[in-house]
């Protein structure tokens, strides 16, 4: 049996994926270890929230394949995909908090739907810890509509995190926050790292997000990874596209 | 006649545009046939969505209670007072109750509560699906292991297919107590004697056919709603033309499908 910090959780060989004549991923491969943090780099439009959206099921892709868990995400359907999807948690860049839905029930649906069994006290309980775990107890009784952005944010990340995933995908974690909310999220990516043991892939084009969160970055230019290392790494490669990245918050 | 050179073509495909729009045309009706087909084996199939179906019923009944009664009451009394002056040329004034029934029963009750429900219930869906797919909803729910086609459209064409039969018999009921109303109070006629008058009039295949068809004027509002909003365009634009949509198709299909109920009654009546 493999070593469980080195055992290969996610693995994507040659993927490709187009929309019309818009190539977005040409050929993508990756490796990530179990309890690692990959943040992933890319200008808008690269196809960086293609791909994580193709490793939960939710696109398929052209060609190439994504055994995750070691399932081949493509082949499951049905209860397997659901039973797939509990091991991994999909953190929304726009949270996608259900708009009818109050707090308290936003972090229920996942559980109540996915969890038999389960006692009112135990439901209460689950909600309330995870509440509690991103800091915002106060707004149980709240609608989605009356909470700020980092709020939506954190809350998004708690309804994740309440049936305990292995995997967890950030799509754009801090996209449209301050500078003060997005360390806030940055830290909380870290800590669900630390609490649950849990390999996560964030997709940023944030570069602070992607230096305090990730253990690797990995750099998506035309299609495909073109650099997978730690950030200095990466950002040491003197490739004009790289460093164009890297000194864009600077020239603007 | 248009030469071969001469006809708009599609640069791309090197395709007529004609044959492009034809091409649009039936692969819009296989992926609302796939839909409708994805709708009745999703429906069938456990698990079954019943205290959504229940929340939607509520939602889409109770919600519209106010403006049906409104709107019920007004046509009854309405419809009353513009065919008194006909009937009074012939002196047939006694006639009112019975024609009232007939009509109300047979053709506006249920019409005038599925054009209510197109644009008070199908907006709303159209808007609200349309709403979800926009800011990523039922991509989550997807995510978090629940069917969001059974969850959002099966337990929504469900309640419209049972809500909007119980609405038209509401309806039919306020546009009655409207048209005794006025009836009454022109032609001095009993509660006892209108009573006798209107159920004298119809027939269990009035009353079965206006059931049978708002069914099917509940299944199009709720299905069309559903469909829209789920495959709107992403943006806030999408979700505005979702929610009107919804409604412009709704309200046509509902004639469309009031016209053939016609036919199909009127040949069951004849026979």
């Amino acid at each position: 049996m493999a070593d469980e910090k080195t055992e290969t959780v996610i693995s994507i060989k040659g993927l490709k994926k187009s929309f019309g004549s818009l190539h977005v991923l040409r050929g993508v491969d990756l490796e990530v270890k179990r309890g690692e943090n990959v943040a992933v780099l890319g200008r808008s439009g690269t196809g960086k929230s293609v791909l994580i959206k193709i490793m939960v099921g939710l696109l398929k892709p052209d060609a190439g394949r994504v055994i995750i868990l070691g399932e081949d995400v493509e082949t499951l359907q049905g209860k397997e995909l659901d039973e797939f999807r509990q091991k991994v948690g999909f953190s929304f860049q726009s949270s996608a908090l259900y708009d009818s839905m109050s707090i308290r029930e936003n972090l229920e649906f996942p559980l109540v739907r996915n969890v038999r069994n389960l006692s009112r006290d135990d439901i209460n309980k689950a909600v309330e810890k995870a509440l509690a775990d991103v800091g915002l107890s106060q707004t149980i009784n709240q609608m989605p509509s009356e909470l700020s952005g980092g709020q939506r944010k954190r809350i998004g990340i708690a309804r994740t995190l309440i049936l305990k995933p292995e995997i967890m995908l950030y799509d754009e974690p801090t996209a449209g926050l301050d500078p003060i909310t997005s360390i806030e999220i940055n830290n909380l990516i870290n800590d669900v790292r630390e609490r649950l043991g849990a390999t996560s892939i964030i997709i940023t084009h944030d570069l602070t997000c992607a230096k305090t969160t990730g253990d690797r970055v990995a750099m998506l230019l035309d299609g495909k990874f073109e650099r997978v290392g730690t950030f200095d790494e990466v950002f040491a490669d003197p490739d004009e596209r790289i460093q164009q990245f890297y000194n864009y918050k600077f020239v603007n | 006649m248009q030469s071969d050179a001469t006809k708009p073509t599609n640069e791309a495909s090197g395709r007529p545009v004609v044959t492009r729009g034809v091409d649009r045309f039936f692969l819009a009706l296989a992926d609302v046939a796939s839909f409708i087909g994805r709708f009745f084996r999703e429906a069938l199939l456990p698990p079954y969505e019943f205290k959504e179906i229940v929340r939607q019923c509520y939602e889409v009944g109770f919600r519209s209670l106010l403006l049906i009664s409104t709107t019920g009451f007004i046509t009854g009394i309405v419809f009353t007072n513009q065919s008194r002056p006909s009937l009074a040329d012939f002196g047939a004034t006694s006639w009112l109750p019975s024609l009232i029934a007939i009509a109300i029963v047979r053709a506006l009750g249920p019409l005038v509560t599925a054009l209510i429900a197109a644009g008070k219930v199908g907006s709303s869906i159209g808007a609200e699906l349309g709403s979800m797919n926009v800011t990523e909803q039922i991509d989550a729910m997807e995510v978090s292991g629940t069917d969001p086609f059974k969850f959002l459209v099966v337990s929504r064409v469900i309640a419209t297919s049972i809500t909007i039969p119980l609405l038209t018999m509401y309806t039919i009921f306020v546009a009655l107590i409207g048209a005794y109303i006025n009836v009454s109070q022109n032609e001095q006629t009993s509660f006892t004697s209108y009573i006798q008058e209107v159920f004298g009039a119809i027939t269990y295949l009035d009353i079965f056919a206006s059931i049978l068809k708002s069914i099917v004027f509940g299944f199009t509002i709720g299905m069309v709603g559903c469909y829209k909003g789920y495959h709107s365009s992403k943006g806030t634009e999408g979700v505005g033309k979702a929610a009107n949509s919804s409604v412009v198709t709704a309200m046509f299909l509902v004639f469309i499908e009031e016209l053939l109920s016609l036919q199909i009654v009127g040949a069951i009546r004849g026979s």
